[in-house]
């Protein structure tokens, strides 16, 4: 048996966030003294990683590290997509972390160490890397979600976070071994392999398919794997929710595609009902239990719960007694979802940040009252990310909403649209109630908004970008349809 | 993109461009940063448009599209231009227009609070009124005509603090809707029937369609597709009964009546009518409705011109009863003569309204013509070129009404088509009528005995809000003229438009009649069908401009506007007792007349009556009972409990929150293993 050295081109936006991590650890011991460098370092890192996944972009398909990682264009367009996200995430937080004293310099290190990990997920090729980039991102995670430690709620919120993903993790596991079991490989071609040449045992096969789904569930955070949601997005810092409500829903995403799509795509009709269980009890309860909140952490919690439900709608609706015509269109419409979800959800936690202070965390919705008293513009900016959530015309939320929802009804699920549009329309309830308030009850705190310029600045292009890619949607969709079709 | 494109961008936007500094960065930019931005614009635009002219001119006509906002279902909206002979004549009056009014505006709202605000609606109008009239398809025309009604809406109701301008403006946006609705159906039919929003391919298909007929109803589709759209056409052009909103938008400014509620924007339907002639041509039912409405609103609104005192009103009325002249000429097929008469009484019109605007500028904003006379000793530029504006408009021979005005009346006379002897009769009478109440306002304010400085009539319906703050404040200037002042000849910026709108007033029916009604200006662009006689027996006598006119001194509308203007002058001039003398005799008339033949009492009763007595009904059993009860506060209940509920499961504790996971492991296990 001789050694090979593996092709590093491929990976190299992988191995070069590693050493840069390792770097940004090594610099803030040495330098402990300056504040800045961690975080600078780290915005330097990703958009470094970004020139690199650029450069080393290429329209075909590569494999290395003995097929146990793919570089494709669907990966490298969630791994911008994902550096992105990251670095707003990490801007929006910063003078918040600031103003509670928790700007250590091991946060940032978590954040590079999770991004490499949902680095590893998106361009998996395999079982193993995909778990291994699953725990790095989720332990990057729990330990960013208890991050501020005198606080009693952040730490509960941690312990959950990790109890629970515990659990998810063993059922991912589980599953994989089924699937393993019954397939006898752990690439996902191997699998598709054996899936199509139906020599797997079903019943072992569909075994593991539940539990994977429990697992992809959990990270998405779908009905009934969800109950973590409300509580870790209410109790970690507002920065952290920022990061988990972004980013690794992408990655989720992309795990989706690459075990269901990839792997088990010829006994899509089996886990695409299992999907439809589980994404219109999301729509329904996120939007009901969303109403009844009074903390808006909660109820964005909420709302994105029904928003992956709605998300998952694009992926349940690619195949249709036996027929594939529809895939492409309807997985597409689903990453158009998820990164529109991701675009909404940065801004609706970049304005409660906006507004927090030291002391004052700004996630109530009383909190909101009279904004457009205090500031015009961010009750502007505010109006177009609650319009887009509830999915009214001219924002991007409206697309991503019509994208599934065209798809669902090509599938013929005609009565899952229907519920999915009344739920949404009882969904805008309390996306408008935040608009209300902010337009028509006094301010309850009158003190105009002070943030740091940056904030500012990308909170405004962030609002805009809402309103303009409403305008002109077409272009991400048409980028969404051709990564996905460079690596179907 | 080819430069012409570009350029054809450019018309649009760059009004748009003027609104938006005008109208966000009015605070920064100041007074005169505002009006030179939207000035600059317009007059960009304005330019624009005579090389895209000089370009169809030359035979370069364009149709594509510039943006395609989203394909669903077949439909593809986009947003595109049609760039031909009909659109860039509308162009070039709208952009004119605009642009005289832009700069008239600087004398009438300098001391304005609103300025900015001002300049920024009425770039707004111009870019909305070049989107409706530039678009190829239905939908972009959808939203410019929606657009302009909302800048008209806001328009009207510019001077907010006014109760009557609130009302004004809520009515015109209300009748507006009801027209809307009608213009919305015919959308809606155009887009199940033909498959298609974009002109060309509708009208390629306009064949087909004229031999379907509606599913369910069983009714031929291409009239219901023509009244339908011409529904939307009587809203926005103000033809009765749709008619009730023109003359209260007089609330507004008097540059907006100008430019908005008679030379542009009430004309689009009009444009549009014309613009969809290869359909309404394959409908004769349609087009003898058109032409009995049009005929209706040219006379009957003719005479209520005879009992206003308020001399915008008057203009108000005028401009009704000629947009019932354009619409009867679209029921008789005669498009071009439509367009054209659009076009002169576009300038026209605006002339008059920007001279009576003068006027009330040198009243100190006293708009009663009873408080008028003499005027012409005052104000020598307003005087001339209101008695020019009149002139044209009650088409005394070689100005331009008289040549647009007379073919359409021509072309009357020529249709065979059901309603075309009640419309001759009502566009002759009209013609004596328009004389007449044309020059009553035309000797009450310029000539005669001057009534000005003296105790105020009231038009007791308009000024209710002002009169006793007027008693209080005698000598405010924004209340009519203290006795003993005088009136005054308005500034510069107000003359120079007037001036430059008395020329086309003048001359351009004279230069233009001759390729747009009887030359191949049109070819291609309006169609009229084998059946229909349009224009072809008029060109068969047509013998030049000149010829025309002459002619024209010799028959029965020449003598019939004669008549009416030395009516005027005998009654107003001469013999000043005759018309109070009348009123007393014709007593029940007068009312009638007075009280606008009742349309607003009728719709306050029957409509907003009937409305609200309907929807008390509805509130009552249907909304507090079954709505409200069961279904809304119902629903909501049960959404509300739902969510509480929700709540209890949300507990906290970390082991209920893993057994949930489990249970849904064990459903999704045990279902999927129970399917099979």
């Amino acid at each position: 048996m001789n050694f090979v050295v593996p092709d590093f081109y491929p990976a190299a936006a992988e191995i070069f966030v590693a050493i840069m991590a390792l770097v940004v650890m090594l610099a803030s011991t040495f330098a402990r003294g300056v504040r800045w460098l961690a975080y600078a370092l780290t915005q330097f890192t990703l958009i470094a990683a970004a020139f690199v996944t650029i450069y080393t972009l290429k329209g075909d398909v590569s494999y290395t590290f003995s097929n146990l990682f793919i570089g494709d264009l669907l990966g490298d367009l969630l791994k911008l997509l994902i550096y992105f996200s990251m670095a707003i995430a990490l801007l929006y937080g910063r003078g918040y972390l600031a103003d509670r004293n928790i700007d250590k310099p091991e946060y940032y290190v978590l954040a590079l160490l999770m991004t490499l990990g949902m680095m590893v997920m998106v361009t998996a090729n395999h079982m193993l890397p995909l778990y291994i980039g699953l725990e790095m991102m989720s332990l990057g995670l729990y330990a960013m979600v208890a991050f501020d430690r005198d606080s009693a709620r952040s730490t509960e919120a941690g312990m959950k976070y990790f109890v629970l993903g515990a659990l998810a993790s063993g059922l991912l596991l589980y599953g994989m071994s089924m699937i393993y079991g019954a397939t006898g490989s752990l690439e996902f071609s191997g699998i598709a392999n054996a899936v199509y040449h139906q020599a797997a045992n079903k019943t072992v096969l569909l075994f593991g398919i539940v539990f994977l789904m429990a697992g992809i569930s959990f990270k998405l955070g779908v009905v009934p794997f969800h109950m973590w949601v409300p509580d870790v997005y209410q109790g970690a810092p507002s920065a952290v929710t920022l990061i988990i409500a972004t980013a690794p829903k992408l990655a989720a995403f992309a795990m989706a595609v690459r075990l269901l799509i990839w792997g088990l795509f010829d006994v899509a009709e089996q886990w695409q009902s299992m999907l439809m269980f589980v994404a219109v009890l999301s729509i329904i309860l996120g939007n009901l239990a969303a109403i009844a909140q009074t903390n808006l952490k909660r109820m964005l919690a909420y709302s994105g719960i029904s928003h992956m439900g709605f998300m998952l709608l694009g992926l349940l609706s690619g195949v249709v007694e036996g027929d594939r015509h529809y895939a492409l269109n309807a997985y597409s419409s689903a990453m158009f979802y998820a990164v529109s979800y991701v675009i909404m959800s940065l801004a609706s936690f970049g304005m409660i940040i906006l507004l927090s202070r030291a002391g004052f965390e700004a996630d109530s919705i009383d909190d909101f009252k009279g904004l457009n008293k205090r500031s015009p513009w961010f009750a502007a900016m505010m109006m177009f990310v609650m319009f887009s959530m509830a999915g009214i015309p001219f924002f991007i939320g409206f697309f991503a909403k019509l994208s599934v929802l065209q798809a669902v009804v090509a599938a013929g699920y005609l009565w899952i649209a229907i519920i999915a549009v009344v739920m949404s329309v009882i969904g805008a309830f309390y996306y408008l109630r935040v608009v209300k308030v902010m337009y028509f009850d006094p301010p309850v705190d009158p003190a105009p908004i002070h943030a740091p310029a940056e904030l500012r600045v990308l909170l405004s292009a962030n609002g805009l970008a809402i309103a303009a890619l409403g305008l002109a949607p077409q272009a991400l969709m048409s980028v969404c349809a051709y990564a996905l079709l460079a690596s179907l | 993109m080819t430069d012409m494109q570009k350029l054809y961008l450019v018309v649009p936007l760059a009004p748009l461009a003027g609104a938006i500094l005008a109208g966000l960065f009015g605070k920064l930019i100041g007074r005169t940063g505002a009006h030179v931005a939207t000035i600059l614009g317009v007059a960009v635009a304005f330019i624009a448009s005579i090389y895209i002219f000089r370009d169809v001119q030359a035979g370069n006509t364009f149709n594509g599209t510039v943006y395609t906002w989203m394909e669903a279902g077949g439909l593809s909206f986009e947003v595109g231009f049609m760039i031909d002979q009909l659109t860039v004549m509308m162009m070039l009056v709208v952009t004119f227009v605009s642009l005289m009014v832009h700069i008239y505006t600087i004398g009438y709202m300098h001391e304005d609070p609103g300025y900015q605000r001002f300049f920024s609606y009425i770039s707004l109008f111009t870019f909305s009124m070049l989107m409706l009239v530039m678009s190829n398809n239905f939908l972009q025309l959808f939203f410019g005509w929606e657009a302009v009604g909302l800048v008209s809406y806001l328009l009207i109701g510019f001077w907010y603090e006014r109760p009557t301008a609130i009302y004004a403006n809520l009515k015109a946006f209300l009748v507006n809707r009801v027209g809307d609705f009608g213009f919305l159906l015919g959308i809606g039919l155009v887009a199940a029937y033909a498959g298609s929003l974009n002109y060309v391919e509708v009208f390629a298909q306009a064949s087909d369609l004229a031999t379907q007929e509606m599913a369910v109803t069983g009714w031929p589709l291409i009239t219901a597709i023509c009244i339908c759209l011409f529904i939307g056409a009587m809203g926005k052009s103000a033809q009765v009964p749709l008619h009730v909103w023109l003359p209260d938008s007089m609330e507004g400014p008097t540059p907006i009546s100008a430019l908005i509620h008679a030379a542009t924007m009430v004309t689009a339907g009009i444009f549009m009518v014309a613009r969809m002639s290869p359909l309404f041509e394959l409908s004769d039912v349609a087009l003898s409705f058109v032409l009995v409405i049009g005929a209706t609103t040219a006379l009957f609104m003719g005479f209520l011109g005879i009992v206003q005192n308020d001399i915008k009103r008057v203009v108000a009325y005028s401009t009704l009863s000629q947009l019932g002249y354009m619409t009867v000429a679209l029921g008789v097929s005669a498009y071009s003569a439509a367009v054209f008469h659009l076009m002169t009484h576009a300038f026209f019109k605006a002339l008059l309204f920007l001279g009576a605007g003068s006027v009330i500028m040198g009243m100190h904003h006293d708009q009663d013509m009873r408080n008028m006379g003499g005027l012409w000793k005052y104000m020598p530029v307003t005087w001339i070129t209101s008695l020019l504006g009149s002139l044209a408009l009650i088409g005394f021979p070689f100005f331009s009404g008289f040549y647009s005005k007379d073919s359409i009346i021509e072309a009357v006379h020529a249709s065979h088509i059901p309603g075309a002897g009640y419309a001759l009769f009502c566009v002759m009478l009209g013609v004596f009528v328009t004389a007449f109440y044309s020059f009553r306002m035309y000797f009450l304010v310029f000539h005669g005995k001057e009534r000005f400085g003296q105790a105020h009539h009231h038009d007791g319906e308009h000024h209710h809000d002002e009169h006793e703050e007027e008693d209080a404040h005698a000598g405010d200037h924004h209340h009519g003229l203290a006795p003993g002042q005088k009136p005054h000849e308005s500034p510069w910026v107000v003359t120079v438009p007037l001036l430059l709108l008395a020329i086309p007033s003048v001359l351009i029916g004279f230069f233009t009649i001759e390729p747009m009604l009887f030359g191949s200006w049109f070819d291609g662009v309006i169609f009229v069908g084998d059946n229909h006689v349009g224009l072809e027996e008029l060109a068969a006598h047509f013998h030049g401009p000149v010829a025309m006119a002459l002619h024209g001194l010799q028959t029965a509308p020449f003598w019939l506007a004669m008549g009416g203007v030395v009516v005027a002058w005998f009654f107003y001039m001469v013999k000043p007792g005759i018309p109070a003398a009348i009123q007393r005799t014709f007593k029940p008339i007068h009312t009638l007349l007075e009280n606008k033949y009742f349309f607003d009492r009728f719709n306050e009763i029957f409509f907003a009556g009937g409305a609200r007595l309907l929807g008390k009904g509805l509130w009552k059993a249907g909304d507090q009972g079954l709505i409200d009860g069961i279904a809304i506060n119902g629903t909501a209940k049960l959404v509300g409990w739902i969510a509480q509920m929700s709540r209890l499961f949300q507990t906290g504790h970390i082991y209920q929150y893993a057994f949930t996971m489990i249970i849904g492991v064990f459903i999704l296990l045990t279902f999927w293993f129970n399917r099979g």
